[in-house]
């Protein structure tokens, strides 16, 4: 670390790094980029987000409205026309939660609003589950959302305000998830943006005139589209959203300027990392593991200990950084895709599946799908290293491994 | 073909309703009753889709259209956003949708709005089923209506008769929120229409406002109908028009002289297989004895 960064660190520490929960973290980050609207409806393990959020508000540290709903169908009904309105909106879920919102999900994205949600998330019922599993984002991916995962509370903070500066810009929801109680409910080290590093990101939300529900500007929203536009319509939302992937690298780097404190630090093994993907391992591995969220710590973990294996983590799910991926990836012999998700019925796990389809004809990387972690089953090193081995293995089926 | 360009209603000519259609005449009315100053939530149905065909729109007022059921969340965050901007005491929210969207798969959306006290006026235009998809059974679906969920038949069960569920009464639901302004009107009255969303404005607090809209196709009427079906469902009794203001009944159309129900029944087609056999003309009985219900129960006969 050189002498120039050394020093805003530490002054930059003396004002806002602190010893947080993960929810704690979030809340406070959102309070920081002032939405106008927050809407959201209890369920485990999203609750401390929105605790902390009503809390501020009641002790006047806070000036959004906070909109309490009687169903997370409900919440993000609120945000839409709150978004609609051409306010800054905010709302938390998980889960039965997330996949109950689904149907509105899916109309906020058609109508290019852009909320932004933090899922915390966890596996799906039956049987019920309370613990950590990505099956609720799989199961909401094709909903025109842009898709962030963090790693830990800093990257889910630095990822915050990318999802609020991308949404803004290009009129597509952005949903932050965060491995439920992993990094909800667990207390790190971790820098909170002021509102003025905020502002110097991420300005003031001001919609452009007859783009929002106003008296002034009579628009209407959500008209309904016969044959001869629907599938237009449809296109644009996919071609914002693929083309997005420019803006959120972009934006990583603009945040990384503007707010250096606030960005996860990049560790010894990282080669590569954007607002998109990020390496960690040596250069040219036989063996490289994929995998998504707070996972990643641990495989780097084992990545430390092996000599040819990297770890490759994917940060944006959702617009599908398939050349970030397959770059990474083409030099590599084999690559494991660890997956807390599974669809179910399928071949492969929906990460995979997305990867394998990537990869074909492109790279002769052999990849491998496998299930692990499903309704917060540690994944141990153990595992991985399992994993690690079986990768070489030519059997190309789905494994469960846990 | 008259000329169009000077109509300034909000509710603008043009839209895709059937001629006669008792939801769009209703609907211009609460519209030009409003004003432009109000932003409109609207749930999925008839209303929707006859007046937005992408690119057009038939609304000259700020409106949107989310999704069939969340109609009253829409317009809590629409307020949310007005309260931000300071601008909540000057644009009404207003949230609408048919029976299907209100009594049904809307409902607990609804509630929740009622709950939170929001000055939200909703407007629930009431044709007493799901028009919109082809006239199936709704909550709001009356005893007897042939719909095609509850279909008329020729078997010896009570499914024969049509639908025999009581409908949902809304107008209780609505008072027990503790709403300061609940009222019931018909498509027959549009300046009774016309002067509750008036009032309804000039409340604190939630308002709900429930209109019935005869359905030309639905009800198998024809269109030069609609006013007059609106008319004699009030003066059955079994559509009574009422009007609560915190709570009380303050206003009611008297009913003098009550029109029986088998001659409003008997105009529609909806319930033309009630006149055909024993079990049809024991339902008649029967919802003669829900209008009587309503007459006694408020009044109207005072």
């Amino acid at each position: 670390m050189n002498k120039k960064s050394q020093k805003s660190q530490t002054s930059q520490k003396s004002q806002t790094s602190c010893i947080l929960e993960g929810s704690q973290a979030i809340a406070q980050t959102i309070n920081n980029i002032k939405p106008t609207v927050i809407s959201a409806y209890p369920i485990t393990p999203q609750t401390h987000i929105v605790e902390d959020l009503a809390k501020l508000k009641a002790d006047g540290k806070a000036t959004y409205e906070y909109v309490r709903a009687e169903s997370e169908f409900a919440a993000a009904s609120i945000v839409t026309g709150a978004s609609a309105t051409g306010e800054r909106v905010y709302t938390a879920t998980s889960s039965q939660g997330l996949i109950l919102m689904a149907e509105v999900l899916f109309n906020i994205a058609g109508m290019r609003l852009p909320v932004v949600l933090t899922c915390a998330n966890r596996g799906l019922s039956a049987p019920i589950t309370i613990w950590n599993d990505h099956q609720d984002a799989m199961t909401i991916r094709d909903a025109g959302w842009i898709m962030l995962f963090a790693e830990n509370h800093q990257e889910a903070v630095e990822q915050h305000l990318l999802a609020y500066k991308v949404a803004e810009n290009l009129g597509l929801p952005a949903m932050v998830n965060i491995d439920g109680f992993v990094l909800t409910h667990t207390y790190e080290s971790v820098n909170i943006p002021t509102p003025a590093q905020v502002k110097k990101f991420l300005p003031a939300y001001k919609p452009v005139k007859g783009t929002y529900l106003n008296p002034e500007n009579p628009v209407t929203f959500g008209a309904f589209a016969t044959p001869a536009h629907y599938m237009e319509i449809r296109q644009e939302l996919h071609n914002a959203l693929v083309n997005s992937q420019e803006l959120i690298k972009k934006e990583y780097n603009n945040l990384k300027k503007a707010i250096p404190e606030i960005i996860k630090p990049t560790e010894k093994a990282t080669k590569i990392n954007n607002g998109l993907v990020e390496y960690y391992g040596p250069k040219n591995p036989k063996t490289i593991l994929i995998a998504l969220g707070s996972l990643v710590g641990t495989i780097k973990d084992v990545v430390d200990s092996e000599s040819d294996v990297g770890v490759l983590k994917i940060k944006c799910l959702r617009p599908f950084p398939e050349k970030e991926i397959l770059d990474i990836l083409k030099t590599a012999k084999h690559a494991a895709v660890m997956e807390k998700a599974i669809s179910l019925g399928a071949t492969n796990g929906p990460m995979a599946m997305d990867i394998k389809a990537g990869a074909k004809n492109k790279i002769d990387t052999h990849i491998k799908s496998y299930v692990v972690g499903l309704g917060g089953r540690d994944i141990t090193k153990q595992m991985i290293k399992k994993i690690i081995k079986d990768a070489e293995n030519k059997n190309d089926a789905i494994k469960f491994i846990g | 073909m008259k000329n169009t360009k000077n109509n300034k209603s909000m509710l603008a000519p043009g839209h895709r309703g059937c001629a006669g259609c008792g939801e769009l005449l209703a609907a211009r009315t609460v519209a030009n009753a409003l004003g432009p100053n109000t932003i409109i939530a609207n749930g999925t149905g008839c209303l929707e889709v006859t007046t937005t065909p992408y690119p057009q729109s038939a609304w000259r007022m700020p409106w949107i259209h989310s999704l069939f059921e969340n109609a009253a969340g829409v317009a809590s965050g629409i307020l949310a956003a007005l309260k931000q901007q300071k601008k909540d005491k000057e644009i009404k929210v207003v949230a609408q949708g048919g029976d299907g969207g209100t009594f049904d798969i809307g409902f607990g959306l609804i509630s929740g709005m009622w709950e939170r006290g929001e000055n939200i006026l909703y407007v629930c235009y009431d044709n007493e089923a799901y028009a919109n998809t082809g006239m199936q059974a709704s909550g709001a679906t009356p005893w007897g209506s042939s719909t095609t969920t509850t279909p008329a038949g020729e078997g010896q069960t009570i499914d024969a008769i049509g639908s025999h569920q009581r409908k949902k009464d809304m107008i209780a639901i609505a008072l027990a929120h503790g709403l300061n302004y609940v009222a019931q009107t018909t498509a027959g009255f549009l300046s009774d229409i016309e002067a509750k969303v008036k009032k309804a404005v000039t409340m604190e607090g939630p308002a709900y406002i429930q209109i019935m809209t005869p359905c030309i196709p639905g009800w198998k009427i024809s269109p030069d109908q609609t006013l007059a079906m609106g008319r004699m469902a009030a003066k059955t009794g079994l559509y009574p028009q009422l009007e609560y203001i915190n709570g009380e009944l303050v206003n009611k159309t008297k009913i003098t002289k009550p029109i029986k129900v088998g001659e409003y029944l008997n105009a529609q087609g909806r319930f033309k297989h009630l006149f055909k056999t024993e079990q049809g003309k024991e339902q008649i009985k029967y919802i003669q004895s829900l209008a009587d219900a309503n007459i006694k129960k408020y009044g109207l006969d005072k």
